[in-house]
């Protein structure tokens, strides 16, 4: 069993703070992803459970066992680089068994492993390579392979694809989600790129400023992010954001932008009456109407793009640009007059002030 | 061919001359028969080769002694400089810590210190410590002279070493002095090998610390300048010597130039 606890971690580099005050639990054999913009503490945070950076606060327990204090060869990781850091002047197989040697493997043991975990990674013809005679793909799988190999308790993952070219990028993701399938190793995997994030992760930690903003499943993150900025960091286009009065009436609702009155639903814990707020909503949640509607958002065709199955729409309405995602068989013209309908299940209602989101009822 | 690039090559063929001619002079003169050293109007030329005056410095009293005197001390001084500087180096490539700048700063302003100023304090002191006269006094010295230079090249061989590297040896399960050990020594050790030998060739030349701090155990430069300035040693002693200090140097030099051109290199950057 490896569940990782991280209690009130804090790392401050000078004055500025890496990490501010992280608590997390991650559960064993569990996919988890560090996902934020540079310079938000992820990488960090990654390096404080490897036991390569000294906190400065808090305590990292690792399947129930405190490792705060034991070097990184202690705590049963394993960790990718970012750069694979696969020593050049080691052939591949000498790579591979580098945490075995370490760990005074007996050397048939070592041979069988190191052949598994080549097969695995079908890299078994290149262990007689040295690296510099492999491809960036190939460097990759040593790296992945070299840190399996140990069997660790669990694995760590520094943006391990963010140098490979983008085809290869995408046939790794599904390599690494098979991998974790049969391995089961509890996986701690930090990258900036979104799509990376929701395609492998159990769960999500999205980070900001040296905090976790939101760790919850794809799907939730994705559906009802947990504040303005949640939702406009993730989704390609991000969420649309407009501001406006909230007008609760009878139990029903509805949020007054440019005019409109939009129908939502009323949130939990609702604020006073006609306070304001802030309506997001994602593109593929808006619907283009060529008349006119109730509580459909009068606007005008600013671009279009089509993007293969899609067509990506730029409207203006009230003054502010909104992206829609719509059919690519929707025939429309710049310039032309259109009505927009927001899903109101889609909708998710945030505080301007905090760029939090209501709780919805 | 444009303009330009002729005024480069120009420049390069005025500069490689400057270093060239002296050298091609002397290995000239070290093979010329010793009478016509001596002639005037002497051709560029010499109209004819003789191995006698290489034989004469070779079998004059001392030179092997301190042909060997200069081995060891240079020998010492790689010990000595490199039990120094590659922790130094190693230090300034792969911590932040407060004064890096600084300490790197002076460490190169060492350099503009006059080392004449030093001599007679120095061998005032060496007297004292009975290091006068002896190579290990020599050899401190050339350490001192060499460190400077030993912390900068070592410092850019550990800079072009990845530190992730050793930290990826570091969660495989080595401690720090073996992730050190297995990884990156071994990736270090051909620019080490250039460095050490490039600090040799700085021994090797170095002849103004070696003859004030030495009376009877001469390194051979030292031996070459006192029997010149002190002994009037003939015009083809000179020459011979001169030839028989040059060559190792150039040979060292030549075969790691592209060592230093990349240590440099990095430095530079």
């Amino acid at each position: 069993m490896a569940e990782i606890q991280l209690q009130s971690l804090r790392k401050t580099y000078g004055k500025t703070a890496a990490i501010q005050d992280l608590s997390l639990e991650i559960r064993d054999g569990e996919f988890l992803v560090l996902l934020g913009p540079s310079g938000c503490g992820k990488t960090t945070t990654l390096r404080a459970i490897a036991g390569l950076e000294t906190l400065d606060r808090g305590r990292v327990v690792i399947g129930g066992r405190d490792v705060t204090a034991l070097p990184p060869g202690r705590r049963g990781i394993a960790m990718v680089f970012q750069s694979y850091a696969v020593f050049p002047h080691m052939r591949v197989y000498d790579n591979i068994v580098f945490g075995l040697r370490m760990r005074h493997v007996p050397d048939d043991e070592q041979r069988r492993r190191a052949q598994e975990a080549a097969e695995l990674l079908q890299i078994a013809p290149l262990l007689e390579r040295y690296p510099a005679q492999l491809s960036g793909g190939q460097r990759q799988r040593v790296a992945v392979a070299r840190a399996i190999v140990i069997q660790p308790d669990v694995l760590l993952m520094d943006e391990p694809l963010s140098n490979l070219d983008a085809l290869l990028r995408l046939h790794m993701r599904a390599e690494l989600k098979r991998l974790h399938r049969e391995l089961r190793a509890t996986t701690v995997y930090v990258t900036h790129d979104q799509t990376e994030a929701l395609s492998l992760g159990d769960r999500i930690a999205v980070m900001k400023e040296g905090e976790i903003v939101q760790c919850a499943s794809p799907t939730q993150i994705y559906d009802r992010p947990a504040s303005r900025f949640v939702g406009g960091f993730i989704g390609t286009p991000p969420m649309n954001f407009l501001d406006g009065v909230l007008r609760g009436h009878n139990g029903s609702a509805a949020v007054e932008t440019g005019g409109v009155a939009v129908p939502v639903s009323l949130p939990a814990a609702a604020p006073s009456a006609a306070s304001a707020v802030t309506v997001g909503i994602r593109p593929e949640h808006i619907e283009v109407l060529a008349h006119a509607q109730t509580g459909a958002l009068p606007a005008e065709i600013v671009v279009a793009e089509p993007a293969g199955a899609t067509q990506l729409l730029t409207v203006q309405f009230a003054g502010q640009l909104l992206k829609v995602t719509v059919a690519a068989d929707l025939e429309v013209q710049p310039g032309a007059r259109v009505w927009l309908h927001l899903n109101p299940a889609r909708i998710r209602l945030m505080d301007p002030a905090t760029g939090q989101a209501l709780p919805a009822s | 061919m444009s303009l330009r690039r002729l005024g480069l090559y120009s420049a390069a063929l005025a500069i490689s001359a400057w270093v060239a001619l002296p050298l091609v002079l002397i290995a000239l003169a070290a093979f010329t028969p010793r009478e016509l050293l001596y002639e005037w109007p002497r051709p560029f030329w010499p109209e004819a080769f003789t191995l006698e005056t290489i034989r004469f410095f070779l079998r004059s009293t001392g030179v092997w002694q301190s042909t060997l005197n200069s081995v060891l001390v240079a020998g010492l001084t790689i010990v000595l400089a490199f039990a120094i500087a590659s922790p130094a180096g190693y230090a300034i490539a792969r911590y932040t810590f407060r004064g890096r700048d600084s300490l790197q700063l002076a460490i190169l302003a060492t350099k503009m210190f006059p080392a004449t100023v030093l001599s007679i304090p120095l061998a005032v002191a060496f007297i004292r410590w009975r290091l006068y006269d002896t190579l290990l006094g020599v050899a401190v010295v050339h350490t001192a002279l060499s460190i400077p230079f030993v912390i900068v090249i070592v410092t850019s061989v550990f800079l072009g070493i990845s530190y992730e590297l050793e930290e990826a040896a570091m969660t495989l399960g080595s401690s720090r002095l073996k992730a050190f050990l297995r990884v990156t020594l071994p990736m270090a050790l051909p620019g080490l090998a250039a460095s050490a030998i490039f600090t040799f060739v700085l021994s090797w030349n170095e002849v103004f610390a070696a003859t004030i701090l030495t009376l009877n155990n001469r390194t051979l430069p030292a031996l070459i300048i006192d029997s010149v300035l002190g002994q009037g040693a003939p015009l083809h002693f000179r020459f011979a010597g001169g030839f028989f200090m040059v060559v190792p140097a150039m040979i060292i030099i030549f075969l790691i130039r592209r060592y230093l051109l990349t240590l440099w290199g990095v430095t530079v950057r």
